[in-house]
């Protein structure tokens, strides 16, 4: 059981799959412009890539506009309940860790309603991958401010503004200790090809988040970040053993006073003083400076924040289940029944 | 009561309950007195009456905890409506439970714990066992059964705090002697628990348990000694069984005889929390568990294991079936099979934790949004659990769909001996998935059983995606009223479907006559204990217990319209009957109780007889 995907890809090995392989014919219906089309698109030329069967992928979602997104893909799919596609995935990669468990989610379905099951799966290490579209809105319930709004934003059901202090996805994630963390954007299909492999190659619980406009309730909110005319002085991109750069011509750099980090300007600081990008860097705060940068003071990193091994959930159970079995042996249905005690009546 | 030689009196049951605070070891001594009792042999059933607080002030009526232990020569099929025997260990355990106390009934109080303090925090003014009435009702031996443990041990190394534990061994050792039972057991009880760990603390144990019994030598002559003659019970292995560990087995049995793989998946919670454990102890049998953070995560997991291929099952009581009614939904939506355990306790909301009731069948039949219909079975005693649980099992996979299984905290932590079921008499269920040669249609159905075969991850070319949104046949999303409607039909024809599985009604007595006495769950020992007495003395009075609540059996309606009347005992407010009464048009006379705890066989006797002579 405790095969990997890429080996039972080899035993199956048939025509190699392409982007095709991966479409439904179901009509997608997100709203025209929505950013979910550009993740889907990357997601389905992901698979084909990654090596495993179509048949070994399962897409388990729960509710919101990207929850919809196991109908879109042609691999094993289940649209499950409100926040609560983490409980079913635990169960499935536990019945079967032979499988490649792809969760989608967004920031209302994984942080508001499902933040507790996001928290437990991130913990116990499940090997799967989970993306989170963060949009920082209520898409399908027609524009409710959501977890990750800003303080202030105005809504149907906050007319003069929320008073919720956002959660911030990758705090959250680190906080749960989850053993992979990434960020990437809708607007950068090629970046995000990028960040799903990685994701898929870490073997334990990876956490994605990505970027995502909603085209018809919240639009624009990421453009300050990723705009063509913005993403050059407010997007970093992380790359492992690279010091932190960012800018027109990588200009500026990250260096840290103390415990906090600075923007420096490259060209008037030694290279040594820059931040070198570590994600199995052995403390957490390293991974904690990078996930609380942002705007207005620092750039956006994006890119893989934090990878680091730990056993993952699915081996654990089944190590126990295997070791068990090898000191106790197995009983039959009559030697169970039987227990420690019986007695017999002639 | 026919005096027998060598000083006993024979008796054909004896009802004993130990009760004291909960640190004093009294579910300790009952399950000892019980596991000697059915080596004997001797029918048994218990029930251990508890607190919800773990460790509630000492002294206090709050903190007693109390085992009952019914054991007969005849069939012993409930817990015994009054004690003929009670232990007390401190005033607030005789404050408590005298009450129940049979009229000259013997009644063991240990001395120590009735001081000032004491007494005072059980709300009385004076010593009850200075009160010569007391005397006079009943058999009283007041001993001072912690000072005697401790003289027992006047040599022994271990603290005085330690001795004081042993004390409940030394009522022990005397009720074994004024029921002429073994020590034997005990001791091996004893040697295996603490014998390598903490050989003086076994041997302390073993020397204030002889003590106990030496104490009834002493005086003997001034004393009754009761004996309960071996029971005839059918040839066979035998083992003791609670509920929760025969739902553990069954699970596993059923699993196994599928050919699928077990996933128990749970969150803690009184008293279900045992399934959890005990399945947790079968990783050798290839029975993986999990802990979840939530009642919701516990069944997402397990649909989770379902969809995969396995058999998942989640278990709850109380509140936790509400938190699990949204995933039930999505089980029924998709077709998956799936067993829910609701171990029912006193409610609404945290309610009565540790007491019984059944008061969850309306929640169990109809308790989800939309139309949502699933079979419910209920389990009626704590073997039967077993069986239960195998049926929920064969259900929910023959018909792939979600089962809620009922059984009650009376079941859960009552146990009794069961004879071992050969494992060839267990059915194998045969449920195949679905054939990866064939085009595969996610809601194709057999014809018979209306089932749709799962196609599952992993099996090439049958990739394909469910979910909570309403579907066509073909398994695709789907707003059209018409669909809605038939699949609405279809989901209830389904489960309709199963009736046609089910045995014949085992109804006790004749088929028709005056009076049908018809309960579901664990109210089958004390309905049947009270009409085969009646039905002795002549009454026309017949019984029945629901395994299955939906479908109700075929053949439920037919054995409904040949009795006059109709009496429906419940613990809750008239669930049951009000359900036969809207399907069946029977004019049914509910009977409820609804105080945490069980029927007494006298409670149901009254009723029928009062009902019979009306």
């Amino acid at each position: 059981m405790a095969t990997t995907a890429e080996k039972s890809a080899a035993d199956t090995a048939t025509a190699p799959l392409n982007r095709k392989d991966f479409v439904t014919p179901n009509d997608v219906r997100w709203c025209p412009g929505c950013g979910d089309y550009a993740i889907l698109n990357s997601l389905q030329r992901t698979f084909p890539e990654l090596g495993v069967p179509r048949e070994n992928f399962v897409v388990i979602s729960g509710i919101g506009c990207s929850s919809r997104f196991p109908y879109y893909m042609n691999t094993y799919g289940f649209h499950t309940i409100h926040g609560r596609a983490p409980a079913v995935a635990t169960g499935v990669k536990i019945a079967n860790p032979d499988l490649s468990v792809w969760i989608v989610t967004g920031d209302g379905d994984g942080l508001s309603i499902g933040g507790n099951h996001l928290m437990h799966l991130l913990r116990r290490n499940l090997d799967c991958t989970v993306l989170l579209f963060n949009n920082r809105i209520y898409g399908l319930t027609k524009g409710q401010y959501s977890p990750t709004s800003p303080e202030g934003t105005r809504t149907k059901t906050t007319p003069t503004g929320s008073v919720d202090h956002p959660i911030n996805p990758l705090l959250f994630a680190l906080g749960a200790e989850a053993t992979f963390i990434a960020r990437t954007v809708d607007n950068n299909p090629k970046h995000m090809v990028e960040v799903f492999k990685a994701a898929h190659q870490h073997k334990g619980v990876s956490f994605v988040e990505i970027f995502q406009n909603c085209v018809i309730f919240n639009d624009a909110t990421w453009d300050p970040v990723y705009s063509k005319e913005t993403r050059d002085e407010q997007m970093l991109f992380l790359e492992t053993g690279k010091p932190l750069r960012f800018g027109k011509d990588k200009s500026k750099g990250i260096r840290l006073n103390g415990l906090v980090p600075e923007v420096v300007d490259a060209a008037s600081v030694p290279e040594s003083e820059l931040l070198v990008h570590q994600p199995d860097h052995p403390s957490p705060l390293y991974s904690q400076i990078l996930a609380t940068m942002g705007m207005p003071d620092f750039p956006t990193p994006v890119g893989v924040i934090r990878r680091i091994e730990r056993p993952t959930y699915e081996n654990q159970i089944h190590g126990q289940v295997n070791e068990a079995k090898a000191k106790r042996g197995d009983l039959t249905i009559q030697q169970l029944l039987h227990g420690s005690s019986t007695w017999t009546v002639e | 009561m026919t005096p027998t030689t060598r000083g006993f009196r024979e008796l054909k049951a004896v009802v004993v309950r130990f009760a004291g605070d909960s640190g004093d070891g009294m579910q300790v001594v009952g399950e000892r007195f019980t596991d000697t009792s059915v080596t004997v042999p001797n029918a048994i059933a218990t029930f251990p009456d508890y607190p919800a607080e773990i460790r509630a002030p000492v002294g206090t009526i709050a903190g007693v905890s109390a085992f009952q232990v019914h054991f007969g020569s005849i069939n012993v099929l409930t817990p015994g409506d009054e004690p003929d025997a009670l232990v007390a260990m401190n005033p607030a355990a005789l404050a408590v439970h005298l009450s129940d106390l049979a009229e000259r009934g013997l009644l063991i109080a240990n001395t120590a714990a009735f001081n000032e303090e004491n007494l005072k925090m059980a709300g009385y003014a004076a010593n009850p066992l200075d009160d010569p009435e007391l005397r006079k009702k009943y058999d009283v031996i007041a001993v001072d059964i912690t000072g005697l443990a401790v003289e027992a041990l006047k040599d022994s190394t271990l603290s005085h705090r330690d001795k004081l534990r042993t004390k409940n061994f030394l009522a022990l050792g005397f009720t074994y002697w004024v029921y002429g039972r073994p020590l034997e057991p005990t001791m091996a009880f004893i040697h295996a628990k603490w014998g390598t760990k903490a050989p003086e603390v076994a041997d302390a144990n073993i020397r204030v348990l002889k003590a106990g019994y030496f104490l009834g030598e002493t005086m003997e002559h001034t004393r009754n000694r009761y004996m309960v003659a071996r029971a005839e019970v059918e040839p066979g292995t035998y083992r003791k069984i609670s509920g929760n560990d025969a739902i553990a087995l069954g699970l596993i049995a059923g699993a196994r005889k599928a050919g699928r793989d077990l996933l128990y998946s749970g969150y803690p919670i009184t008293p279900a929390s045992s399934i959890l454990e005990a399945l947790a102890a079968y990783k050798h049998c290839g029975v993986k568990t999990v802990q979840a953070e939530d009642e919701i995560a516990a069944i997402g997991v397990a649909i989770g294991a379902s969809f995969a291929g396995g058999i998942g099952v989640t278990g709850t009581s109380g509140p936790g079936i509400c938190l699990k009614s949204e995933f039930m939904g999505l089980a029924v939506s998709t077709e998956l099979p799936l067993v829910i355990i609701d171990v029912q306790r006193g409610g609404p909301s945290t309610g009565l934790p540790t007491k019984t009731e059944q008061s969850d069948l309306l929640q169990a039949l109809h308790g989800r949004h939309g139309e949502s219909p699933l079979p419910v079975v209920a389990a009626n005693s704590p073997s039967d659990c077993f069986h239960a649980a195998f049926e929920a099992v064969r259900i929910a996979l023959e018909y792939s769909t979600p089962v809620v299984l009922l059984t009650d905290g009376y079941l859960a932590n009552g146990s009794e001996p069961w004879k071992l079921p050969d494992e060839d008499s267990l059915p194998t269920i045969d449920k195949p998935f679905a054939d990866p040669s064939q085009p595969y249609v996610t809601f194709a159905r057999d014809p018979e059983t209306l089932a749709r075969t799962q196609a599952i991850p992993g099996q090439p070319g049958l990739e394909h995606r469910i979910g909570g949104l309403e579907k066509d046949g073909k398994g695709g999303i789907s707003y059209d009223p018409d669909n809605h409607a038939e699949m609405t039909r279809l989901r209830a024809a389904k489960v309709e479907a199963v009736a046609k599985s089910l045995p014949l009604l085992n109804v006790n007595g004749d088929k028709t006559g005056k009076l049908l006495v018809i309960g579901w769950g664990g109210t089958h020992g004390a309905i049947t204990t009270a009409v085969e007495t009646l039905r002795t003395e002549g009454y026309e009075v017949s019984s029945t217990n629901l395994r299955y609540l939906n479908p109700l059996p075929a053949d439920l309606e037919g054995l409904l319209k040949g009795f006059d009347r109709v009496l429906v005992p419940e613990l809750n407010s008239g669930q049951l009957s009000m359900i036969l009464r809207s399907r069946y048009l029977v004019d049914a006379i509910p009977m409820n109780k609804i105080m945490g705890r069980p029927f007494k066989v006298s409670e149901i006797r009254n009723r029928i007889v009062e009902l019979l002579n009306a």
